[in-house]
């Protein structure tokens, strides 16, 4: 593989709730790369920890252990002002539910424009105004929507809006934490476009948090498959598919519904069941099986990975 | 396949909603059988009145609701006239029950799971105390719950999304219902989660000999679940057939559109064929076909006159002026072509 461009780096990173007794590990031991100009996935069940990583990256969450580093630099922890503001800027991320992350009482003018006005991005009212003007256009919605409230807007009209927020600082890496699936069959379709293109025209890189394998295979170069906090299988987004190594990645496949009646109703469903895993002695590592195929077992498994790979 | 009895019938149903002194057609003259015994799934987006059109089954119109024509007949009696609760009491919960989209919201948070179970089983079964809490455990074991009897105990907080799930269709089924409407069961859980739960409704629905409608918008779960599917636009049903009539010869443009923008067909770095415009208000008259505006291969008739349902075989219907002879050569979009075949060559 060519020399790509390390975007983000995230070695050991821990993540932990609570203090003492009441401690909860929500992310433990997770590492991958995020190269430039890609669309990296996170797919996992509800509760997996993967929106606390994509959280932990933009720096909502504290990291406990391990540490995150945007263009080689550090921003886990204590950092200087100037690098916060810059990481601010250049990070950003779209959230889920477009019914909930829009201030109700705010005009869309301000909304967009919020990063501008707390980081003073502008040099008068009249570059602001064009600003926004801008974002709006970008992500398809008219200028003067900038005067009117969230409550006005179909859903995947605030989604867009949410879009433009992001955009607006000019960023050039996005979390994109299940930016559709509070969305409707027609519309998903047309923010997943939006997404796409506004990734190529921008040079954006993405990391994309969703549990609908059927997007996720559409959109992502990558996948990291996570299960109770743990990143268990990365590959690239077709060899995930050809060789699912895992015995979750491969319940987890198992389990997307095909959109035809014929293969959906012989389909057998695969359950994970992590017992079987036997620990005890043989510890288990995070292995590259494969160029560019990462996988998590002990000696055992990961022999029994080798033989299975086609 | 042999003679299939009907087993609800809905004909021209039209509803309105007054909302600030204006009339919304949510239901526009729809019609639909229903046969013992089948899992039909209703398809459509959101707006498009699927969930509408099954709540006045149950008589569970918000109150500036009403059906203003059409009848709906179930057993021989026509319950589109049934006004007081009292007579909706002897069919919802009982004969036709239903399942909500969210568990989180649909449960009473503040009395136990085993009260609200046992609460549908004393009203309908006429089982009182002890008899009917043995019965919601007995309940809580068919849904697939360990511990029953400890379970029985807990309040909603205690369990995880999917086992609310389970709560909620042990309460739907407690008095083991003819039909039973599940309303998008599966959006708020896990695509794991979401298999079990379709496969619970599947095995209850057999042994229970239930007839199962679902609400949904995802064409995966259709597939997975449906005998018969029924595709809805602004307030009517536009197509309706076998499963695979639909997945794989698909006649309304509207249905087009929903195959062609799955994912599963997108090609990587190309853009998805997006259902462009946004479904038409319904406050005002729509003239000729709903979908017209946003149909890129519209016909000129489309924007004049409302297209009938014409036949495609006895069991596939479709309500487009496609399948009108008269119509001129066209072609179906080039993305959904070899449907079956793509999709194959995915799951390889």
């Amino acid at each position: 593989m060519a020399e790509k461009e390390k975007l983000v780096e995230v070695k050991d990173l821990q993540v932990t709730f609570g203090k003492g007794r009441r401690k909860f590990v929500a992310v433990d031991d997770v590492n991958f790369d995020i190269y430039k100009g890609e669309t990296f996935s996170l797919v996992g069940e509800s509760g997996s920890g993967k929106t606390t990583i994509g959280r932990a990256i933009v720096r909502i969450n504290p990291v406990t252990k391990g540490e995150i580093l945007f263009k080689g630099q550090k921003i886990n922890g204590k950092i200087s002002k100037e690098l916060d503001t810059e990481v601010i800027r250049k990070m950003q991320m779209i959230f889920q539910d477009p019914q909930a992350s829009l201030n109700e009482r705010a005009k869309v003018d301000y909304i967009v424009s919020e990063g501008l006005i707390n980081f003073h991005l502008y040099k008068d009212e009249e570059d602001r105004k064009q600003k926004v003007q801008n974002a709006l256009k970008e992500v398809g919605l008219l200028p003067e929507f900038a005067s009117r409230f969230p409550h006005e807007f179909s859903g995947g009209q605030r989604q867009r809006i949410g879009i433009a927020r992001a955009l607006i600082m000019e960023p050039e890496f996005v979390v994109c934490d299940e930016p559709i699936s509070a969305l409707d069959v027609s519309i998903r379709a047309q923010v997943l476009n939006l997404l796409n293109s506004l990734k190529a025209s921008k040079g954006l890189t993405y990391l994309f948090i969703a549990h609908d394998l059927s997007v996720v295979r559409f959109i992502s170069d990558r996948i990291a498959v996570i299960h109770k906090g743990r990143i268990v299988e990365l590959a690239e987004t077709e060899e995930l598919f050809l060789n699912p190594l895992h015995p979750y990645t491969r319940a987890l496949l198992s389990a997307v519904p095909i959109p035809d009646p014929e293969m959906e109703k012989q389909k057998k469903l695969l359950v994970y069941d992590p017992s079987v895993h036997d620990y005890s002695q043989d510890g288990p590592v995070w292995c590259e099986i494969k160029e560019g195929h990462f996988v998590y077992g002990n000696q055992k498994e990961l022999e029994e990975y080798r033989r299975m790979l086609k | 396949m042999a003679e299939k009895n009907v087993i609800l019938s809905a004909k021209d149903v039209e509803i309105e909603f007054s909302l600030r002194g204006r009339k919304l057609k949510a239901i526009r003259k729809c019609s639909l059988d229903l046969y013992e015994g089948e899992t039909l799934a209703i398809v459509g987006e959101s707006g498009s009145g699927k969930s509408v059109f099954t709540k006045s089954f149950l008589g569970m119109l918000d109150s500036n609701g009403s059906i203003v024509g059409g009848s709906i007949t179930y057993e021989g009696n026509e319950i589109s006239k049934y006004k007081t609760e009292k007579e909706w009491r002897k069919i919802r919960g009982k004969k036709i029950s239903m399942v909500m989209q969210d568990p989180m919201t649909s449960l009473n948070p503040l009395k136990k799971i085993g009260v609200q179970i046992q609460e549908s089983i004393e009203m309908h079964r006429g089982l009182k105390g002890d008899a009917a809490k043995q019965e919601a455990i007995n309940m809580l074991t068919k849904v697939g719950i360990q511990e029953p009897e400890k379970r029985y105990n807990q309040y909603p907080h205690e369990f995880s999304g999917g086992m609310r799930q389970r709560v909620v269709i042990a309460i739907a089924v407690a008095c083991q219902p003819q039909i039973l409407i599940c309303d998008e069961p599966t959006t708020a859980l896990d695509v794991t989660i979401q298999a079990q739960i379709l496969d619970l409704i599947r095995s209850l629905k057999d042994e229970l000999g239930m007839t199962v409608i679902y609400i949904t918008h995802d064409l995966g779960v259709v597939a997975n679940v449906a005998d018969r599917v029924a595709v809805m636009y602004a307030g009517q049903i536009v197509e309706y057939g076998n499963a695979d009539e639909i997945f794989f010869d698909a006649w309304h443009p509207y249905t087009w559109a929903l195959l062609s923008a799955l994912p599963q067909l997108g090609v990587k770095g190309e853009e998805l064929p997006a259902i462009e415009g946004t479904p038409p208000n319904l406050f005002t008259e729509i003239k000729g076909d709903a979908f017209a505006p946003r149909n890129k291969m519209a016909l000129a008739i489309d924007y004049v006159k409302e297209p009938p349902f014409f036949e495609v075989t006895p069991t596939h219907w479709a309500k487009t002026w496609y399948l009108d002879p008269r119509c001129p050569k066209f072609e179906r979009p080039a993305n959904i072509m070899g449907y079956k075949e793509k999709i194959r060559g995915m799951e390889g």
